[in-house]
């Protein structure tokens, strides 16, 4: 049961954790071998200013 | 599990679904428990997303899952990502779930709670959940192609261009209801007013905090943000309360709907990452809390439902919108059931991140699903409200008159009985000064929500704090949506004028920028003015516009989806999109002739400026009338072009089916070549 519990929360995170760009920022950190600060921020939110700003919300 | 077992279970679920909704539409005269609309809605998708949804991914797609996925494929850690399927499940249904599960329901409860319930769970089973599936695979087969991509190959170059116009329509239409809805909810409210204010230097300090104090932590930046946002509520009451700050934050609708204008081209001017991200979070954020409160609130509360299964108003008298049951009930309810804007996310960010074919099941249908349930918690909100508080809150002037005492002899009149007094006292209680003639939808949301939350938490005493918190949710919610819809169009028109002038294709060039963002927040401003200035309320005319947008919309996605259906030699099973298809085309058309051509001035926009034209030589406002009937000939305008589009798009089609399904044309799909993929062991 608590693993199951366990597994429930990491797929809750996980998916905040996408939602919120927060996966999308590591994976960008990965792929240029970077450490998280405000210079990489500031160019993983030019990066990907494009697309977020293309990305349609619903009605 | 044994199959005897397992077709016990599966009956079981089958037989108290049935009795779910034998209740819902049969029991007349006294109240039902909320919670048979639950069950019912708990056993519809369930028996559909078991049976329905996985006949369409054997038989009909034949998902593979050995073929690889673009995310595999083009995977590049930026846009194509091998995610995990619950995790594209909910970036998916973040991104789908708007103000439209919300609001629709709620307005289309004027009929009763049977029409739309009913609604809600047919269209999302046979035809929502349908289209978002169908077109998420096929969007996976091209790379994650847009819809209007996948029109001009498969259909032809009109197709894309049709799909393209339409797309551009329903957002400018979109962004002046869902504007219109805000105006309707702050107007004359303070405490709202302030509320929602203070989410803008909440968003632009949650930019900055990301960007300097703590790159990259979005999740802690938003619960930050959404405390902030608490306190912007908890001192909202202090601002309405305090005779000098209320003054400051009490708007006239009109004032209103300038400031929104001249924010929505601010918010598409700025930079993404200081105001439009930041408040996308937020919205998000708040948006999952809130709907997942909502459901406990409901499970916990279990309320009675007020509103009867069907009100007079079925005839097409009814004074939140005019016109009958058919077709405006399916129109008036969209995202809920079936809407065309899914298809645009279906073929957006999502097919680029699904990691198996076999997962666009759970995604596409599953997804729509969780949406149409969201619709059926905004009905019971709405249906909890007396009747008669519902009609008083949601019905505007012109219908019911501006004083509160002609407001409820009329709305009583109607066998809704409704004191001013009490509706006095419930204003009172929500910190309001009035809640006649909120239009919109959202207020009426709001008070039903309000009490849910109030009886699971807190009681009358924080039923105040309730409401603004809900107002403050939907508010915020399609402030997201103005931003992010406006520099959508923005892109939009760029893109198109770039191939008459180059320079204003330059995404970055500012001269473009200003332009075509000035375009754009002029085109849904006029909508929203138009609104503001109605008379009546402004969502008689333009909610079903909206609707009639959205579902020719979902017309084209179907469109597409038949014709790669037939292409891919699977004619037998065509019935799957052509069944939503039909229906769609039967509701729309027959919406735009009323809405064009009915001779009740209220349904009909020609006919209501004929109305206004004999009433002009008597009137001491000429100039007024002479607008309202230019807007009515503009409504009018609107919806017949958006039919013709659509028709030639139909009629294309149905050209391309015929010439594939005589053998005249070989049936050949556009989609990628097949590549095995590399997690072939593992599927084993």
């Amino acid at each position: 049961m608590r693993i199951m519990f366990r597994g429930f929360f990491r797929i809750i995170l996980a998916v905040l954790r996408e939602i919120f760009d927060e996966s999308a920022y590591a994976r960008f950190l990965t792929r240029n071998g970077m450490i998280s600060s405000a210079a990489s921020y500031a160019e993983f939110l030019r990066e990907t200013e494009l697309s977020r700003a293309r990305r349609p919300r619903c009605c | 599990m044994s199959k005897i077992v397992r077709v016990l279970i599966w009956s079981a679920v089958a037989a108290c679904g049935t009795l779910s909704i034998a209740v819902i539409a049969l029991r007349r005269g006294e109240s039902i428990n909320a919670m048979w609309l639950v069950v019912a809605a708990g056993c519809c998708y369930s028996l559909g997303y078991r049976f329905y949804s996985k006949f369409l991914a054997t038989k009909v797609l034949v998902l593979d899952s050995l073929r690889a996925t673009p995310a595999e494929r083009l995977e590049n850690g930026r846009d194509f990502v091998r995610t995990n399927k619950w995790v594209v499940f909910g970036h998916h249904f973040a991104a789908i779930a708007g103000p439209g599960p919300l609001v629709g329901p709620v307005l289309a409860a004027q009929f009763g709670y049977l029409p739309g319930t009913l609604w809600i769970l047919a269209g999302a089973v046979f035809g929502g959940c349908v289209q978002d599936f169908v077109i998420l695979l096929f969007s996976v087969r091209r790379d994650g192609k847009s819809l209007t991509e996948m029109a001009r190959e498969e259909i032809g170059k009109v197709g894309g261009f049709i799909a393209y116009v339409s797309i551009l329509g329903i957002i400018v239409i979109l962004l002046g209801v869902a504007a219109l809805i805000v105006v309707n909810a702050l107007k004359g409210s303070p405490w709202g007013a302030f509320t929602i204010a203070m989410t803008i230097p909440i968003a632009l300090l949650m930019g900055l905090y990301l960007r300097r104090i703590r790159p990259g932590k979005v999740l802690e930046t938003s619960i930050l943000g959404f405390a902030l946002v608490m306190l912007a509520i908890v001192g909202g009451q202090w601002v309405s309360q305090s005779p000098t700050w209320a003054h400051w934050f009490t708007f006239t609708a009109p004032t209103l709907a300038i400031v929104i204008i001249i924010y929505g081209f601010a918010a598409s001017a700025l930079p993404v990452w200081l105001l439009l991200a930041p408040r996308d979070y937020l919205s998000t954020f708040v948006k999952l809390g809130v709907i997942t409160l909502l459901a406990a609130g409901i499970l916990l509360v279990h309320p009675q439902l007020h509103m009867p299964a069907l009100t007079r108003f079925i005839d097409g008298t009814g004074p939140v919108f005019a016109g009958n049951i058919f077709p405006f009930a399916f129109l008036t309810i969209a995202c809920g059931a079936i809407s065309g804007f899914h298809s645009l996310i279906s073929s957006g960010t999502t097919p680029k991140l699904i990691a198996r074919e076999t997962e666009t099941r759970l995604v596409g249908y599953g997804a729509m699903m969780a949406e149409s349930l969201v619709a059926i918690m905004a009905m019971i909100a709405a249906c909890t409200m007396q009747p008669g508080v519902y009609f008083a809150i949601n019905s505007p002037a012109g219908v019911v008159g501006a004083m509160p005492e002609a407001a409820a002899s009329t709305i009583s009149n109607w066998g809704f009985p409704v004191l001013a007094s009490d509706m006095a006292a419930l204003a009172h209680s929500v910190g309001e000064q009035t809640l006649y003639n909120r239009t919109g939808g959202a207020p009426a949301f709001a008070v039903g929500m309000a009490q849910i939350f109030s009886r699971s938490l807190g009681g009358d005493a924080v039923l105040a704090i309730w409401y603004h918190f809900a107002i403050m949710f939907e508010a915020l919610f399609i402030l997201t949506v103005l931003d992010a819809g406006t520099r959508v169009g923005r892109f939009m028109v760029q893109d198109a004028l770039g191939h008459w002038w180059k320079p204003l294709g330059r995404i970055s060039w500012y001269p473009s920028i200003l332009s075509t963002s000035a375009l754009i927040v002029a085109a849904w401003g006029y909508f929203l003015w138009q609104g503001v200035k109605d008379p009546l309320g402004g969502i008689n005319s333009l909610w079903p516009l909206f609707g009639i947008a959205n579902q020719l919309l979902s017309a084209v996605a179907l469109c597409v989806a038949t014709t790669i259906l037939i292409k891919m030699g699977r004619a037998r099973y065509v019935v799957v999109t052509l069944l939503p298809l039909f229906a769609l085309v039967c509701v729309t058309f027959a919406a735009s002739w009323h809405k064009i051509f009915d001779p009740n001035p209220r349904i009909g926009f020609l006919s209501h400026a004929r109305l206004l034209a004999s009433q002009i030589a008597t009137s001491p406002k000429p100039g007024d009338l002479a607008r309202f009937m230019l807007n009515d000939h503009l409504d009018a305008l609107v919806a017949g072009i958006l039919v013709c589009l659509v028709s030639v798009i139909l009629v294309e089609s149905v050209i391309e089916w015929t010439r594939v399904l005589s053998g005249r044309k070989e049936a050949r799909v556009k989609e990628t070549a097949f590549v095995a993929t590399r997690f072939a062991a593992e599927e084993a």
